[in-house]
């Protein structure tokens, strides 16, 4: 034992070697508490964000199926090719194969990914089939990932496109149904929370934190088959008489289904590029015309209705031309004495206005207003247009007579077939649903004996010596109104036409109402010859397609089979006489 | 005396147990969690195949082309009235 050492030294070091001991265990202990408790979040949230991914679980959205469970538009799965430009870059030797399977350009892939370095993801490609996907993945090029989405298929391509309007490449609604239902359709992604390792694969799936939610199907009220024919129709119409745009809309008299709306010119849904927005926009909903004649069907309602005109109520129309604080209006010939079923037969500017002048301006805007003209119809379609009826206080006694026949007011075709559909509703309007079984509530709008009246005197516009017989439908009753409008300009009148026709069919219990629209024809321009027959080539189709009974078979039994006439034939005036139908209609200079 | 040992070597073997069913437990739910991605996969192969198959019915099925052959290659005519008998009930 060595002399130096000294008992209380002993005791002096072991309470240092305590102190020591002591402080460093305490300070581990404090570090203990500070990581486990204190920072405890911070830092489990750091250990996960390096393993733990929440990763999106795609859906599908919803097929759109038309009213008899044809599928319109349907999303099918597609692999989008992404990269990790950090990673990649580090193989940059692998990047011009990568750009050969992909079909890119080298130089400018390399390009795009130097100017991403500093990003973790960046598309090479989007929307591959799963072979070629499979083929680029097969190279096995560090970085290189692929990443499902769904892309979106319109069979019909160009017949319905302005119906159904079309997605993003990130498959959300953009324009028409695909829009209005895009919630429905759309679904919600779901979450997953998986463990992945240092090159990012999936080494566990840990928990679902939001579960998939995919789109629903959505059946809509369009008929594919009436669709169709609609287009085919419009498409000829137009071609043939060198017309800029048309539009055509079709209701169920019943429900106020829509059974088909087509315009013209169209584009197809299935190639995204640059169309022009023109060609996009559902006219038939959005665009407004001057209804011109098919106007006085409602004229003459609020006339009936005011109790001073009958059916049979004549009226002088001579000498074709009736001037009102300077302004004249004229009809094309003159009539001289007619009743007020002559004002529509006839299609008189001079009858319509001479009514209008003993309604009051409340009670006329009253009608108008009633059966939905000036307000959006409430289908639901994005960007429809409500039209324009101006307010009864602003209407002068000139605007009271030009818009008893018409003018100086403006509709969307929907909006004229909804008026026409409570017309052969027996005075119930139903408005207009793009959804099967998605009927509206209705409302009475006229007394229904009215509107009965109102079908027999738009019955004789398709007869002889009516203008509309080009609108007459072998074996049916047609009761309807044809139409012509010039396209109004800033101010005025541009020396462009609009040809209309609105009818019903069959006249004796309404199921269809059909409105057809065609702007800017060349030569012959009055509704009764460029729309009219459209109206009766597509309806003839409808009505055999939905099994529509006829209702004119009296016609049916003298003309066909053995006699060889046709029922046009034995539709001519009682008595015998050929009178020649007056195609012409009154259009403001 | 006995009696403690009896108990607590009883709660020692229900731990036990309790401690390998949880193990048990958190293996069924991790094959039952394959299991369920499986279906979940197979399940939307077998509607995006239904999709592809609608899509490609509905392209032979489009109007314009059976219009087409309907007309050109067939021959068919919509019957005109005469041709047409109605017969009354």
């Amino acid at each position: 034992m060595n002399a130096r050492t000294k008992p209380a030294n002993t005791r002096t070091r072991l309470y240092a070697v305590f102190a020591v001991l002591g402080l460093a265990s305490s300070a581990l202990v404090v570090r203990a508490v500070d990581l486990q408790v204190v920072r405890k979040d911070f830092y489990q949230e750091q250990g996960d964000a390096r393993y733990l991914r929440d990763i999106d679980i795609p859906v599908s959205r919803g097929t759109i199926f038309d009213r008899n469970g044809e599928p319109l538009a349907v999303s099918t799965p597609v692999e989008s090719i992404w990269a990790n430009p950090m990673e990649l870059l580090e193989h940059a030797d692998r990047i011009g194969e990568l750009a050969r399977a992909a079909g890119l350009d080298e130089e400018s892939l390399k390009e795009r990914l130097v100017e991403r370095s500093d990003k973790e993801f960046y598309y090479i490609k989007r929307h591959l089939n799963p072979d070629d996907a499979q083929a680029i993945l097969g190279l096995g090029i560090p970085g290189v990932s692929s990443q499902r989405e769904f892309r979106r298929y319109y069979p019909s391509g160009e017949v319905i496109a302005h119906v159904l309007g079309f997605t993003n490449i990130d498959d959300a609604g953009q324009e028409g149904l695909e829009l209005a239902f895009d919630s429905w359709l759309a679904g919600e992604k779901g979450i997953k929370r998986v463990i992945r390792d240092r090159l990012g694969h999936e080494v566990e799936n840990v928990e679902l934190v939001r579960e998939a939610r995919p789109g629903k199907d959505l059946t809509i009220s369009i008929d594919r088959r009436i669709q169709y024919l609609a287009y085919r129709e419009l498409k000829a119409a137009l071609a043939e008489h060198h017309a800029s745009s048309g539009s055509m809309v079709i209701l169920d008299v019943p429900t106020g289904e829509i059974l088909a709306m087509v315009n013209q010119p169209s584009f197809n849904p299935n190639a995204r590029g640059n169309v022009d927005p023109a060609y996009r926009r559902n006219r038939a909903a959005t665009d407004v015309v001057e209804p011109g004649s098919t106007m006085k069907a409602f004229t003459i309602s609020a006339a009936l209705e005011s109790g001073k005109w009958k059916p049979h109520t004549p009226i002088d129309t001579s000498p074709g031309t009736y001037t009102l604080y300077g302004h004249t209006i004229s009809d094309v010939h003159n009539k001289g004495m007619i009743d007020v079923t002559g004002v529509i037969t006839y299609s008189s500017n001079v009858g319509a206005a001479k009514i209008a002048a003993t309604l009051g301006r409340d009670e006329m805007y009253d009608v108008f207003h009633r059966f939905g003209f000036g307000e959006v119809t409430g289908c639901g379609f994005p960007g429809e247009s409500p039209g324009n009826l101006p307010i009864a206080k602003n209407w002068g006694p000139v605007e009271q007579a030009t818009i008893a026949y018409g003018y100086g007011l403006s509709v969307t075709p929907l909006q004229l077939a909804q008026g026409y559909a409570a017309l052969a509703n027996d005075g119930r309007l139903r408005p207009p649903t793009f959804v099967k079984g998605g009927q509206a509530k209705d409302r009475a709008v006229i007394d229904p004996q009215i509107a009965t009246t109102l079908r027999g005197m738009l019955e004789t516009v398709v007869h002889p010596p009516g203008g509309g017989i080009k609108a007459a439908i072998t074996n049916y009753r047609v009761a309807g109104k044809t139409g012509t409008s010039r396209t109004a300009i800033g101010g005025g009148y541009q020396k462009k036409y609009i040809s209309l026709f609105a009818g019903m069919v069959p006249a004796t219990a309404p199921r269809l109402v059909g409105v057809v629209v065609i702007h800017d024809p060349q030569g012959a321009y009055y509704g009764a010859l460029v729309s009219a027959p459209v109206f009766s080539k597509v309806m003839d189709g409808a009505l055999r397609l939905l099994d529509v009974p006829p209702d004119d078979v009296q016609n049916w039994y003298t003309a066909s089979p053995d006699s060889g006439h046709t029922v046009r034939m034995a539709r001519q005036a009682p008595d015998g006489a050929q009178v020649e139908p007056d195609y012409a209609e009154g259009v403001p200079e | 005396m006995s009696l403690r040992i009896a108990a607590l070597s009883l709660l020692l073997l229900a731990t036990i147990a309790s401690a390998i069913g949880v193990v048990y437990a958190r293996q069924q739910s991790r094959l039952a969690f394959i299991e369920l991605s499986r279906l979940g996969n197979e399940r939307d192969n077998l509607e995006f195949e239904f999709g592809r198959l609608q899509l490609e019915q509905a392209t032979w099925a489009e109007n314009n082309r059976i219009d087409q052959i309907a007309r050109g290659r067939l021959g068919m005519l919509p019957p005109a009235a005469a041709q047409t008998l109605v017969i009354k009930r």
